[in-house]
């Protein structure tokens, strides 16, 4: 059944698994664009407020690379990802592995990638986009949760938390 | 410090991974309950729902009561706060990509008939 889904939806369909959907009012040819032309991805794939993307380079066919590094505009601190395409069907899907690069915040969890599908679904002119990530183990997924990914992310939010109520008290 | 905050959220999140302790979760936010009463609406033998009792219990989601006899069990706040916090700062993370990418596609969509840029038909 089409379903649009406005706000990011964040579930956990199995314990080495991670889902996150969203629907775009857009056609699906160019949301799958912005997924994959490496120019346009690193204007929305930013994380919170704080971080940019210095590095944002992909080959998007089957056996290509890429590799995404963010850096905390504050205290330059950063992190990143990396894989290979292992599968391409454009506008459709796109599997690739995830590897955490710890940069200098750290974190992750030392052993396999992760592994990324990501569908891109069409319904009159609303385009759902799942990506389903599973981290091989639940010990890796959990490691990504507790720490690795959103380490940094976490730290710039403690800042920003910190700032905000500094502004307010 | 971090492994042991990592140790607990992987605890909270093998619970919750089980629909029927969710819904085990779900009655005892109503108030505290002994086996007997979360067994029946369960449809579960005692053994079973013991078993996801003791699941929750090792990941400090609920905790039994004074009662010697009924030992109720209730709900604890704390390691649940903590498993949905880490949900919702991933989610609004992600939200924050995905208001970026709708005004991105938005800007794409207003631009391609016209010619803004000359990024594109380069060639022919």
């Amino acid at each position: 059944m089409p379903m649009t889904i406005d706000k990011a939806q964040v579930t956990m369909p199995s314990e080495r698994e991670v889902r996150v959907a969203r629907s775009f009012k857009a056609p699906r040819a160019l949301v799958y664009k912005a997924y994959t032309d490496p120019q346009l991805v690193k204007r929305w794939l930013l994380g919170p407020p704080g971080w940019s993307m210095p590095i944002c380079e992909m080959d998007v066919r089957v056996g290509g690379s890429y590799r995404w590094r963010w850096r905390n505009d504050k205290d330059g601190s950063e992190f990143g990802f990396a894989g290979v395409f292992k599968e391409v069907q454009a506008p459709a899907k796109l599997v690739h592995t995830e590897g955490y690069d710890p940069g200098t915040v750290g974190g992750g969890y030392p052993g396999k990638d992760a592994l990324v599908t990501v569908t891109f679904s069409d319904d009159n002119g609303v385009t759902t986009v799942t990506s389903l990530i599973d981290f091989g183990s639940k010990e890796a997924r959990d490691a990504a949760v507790a720490t690795g990914m959103t380490d940094g992310m976490e730290q710039s939010y403690q800042l920003l938390d910190r700032l905000l109520s500094d502004q307010v008290g | 410090m971090e492994t042991h905050a990592s140790t607990r959220l992987d605890a909270t999140f093998l619970a919750l991974a089980d629909p029927t302790r969710r819904a085990i979760l779900g009655r005892l936010a109503l108030g505290e309950a002994s086996v007997t009463e979360l067994a029946e609406p369960f449809d579960m033998s005692q053994p079973a729902i013991s078993k996801h009792l003791k699941v929750l219990e090792r990941a400090g989601l609920i905790t039994v009561g004074q009662d010697a006899q009924r030992r109720p069990r209730r709900i604890e706040g704390a390691p649940l706060a903590e498993a949905s916090a880490w949900l919702e700062r991933y989610r609004d993370i992600w939200e924050g990509n995905f208001k970026r990418l709708d005004r991105l596609l938005d800007e794409l969509q207003r631009a391609p008939s016209g010619r803004k840029r000359g990024r594109r038909r380069r060639q022919k």
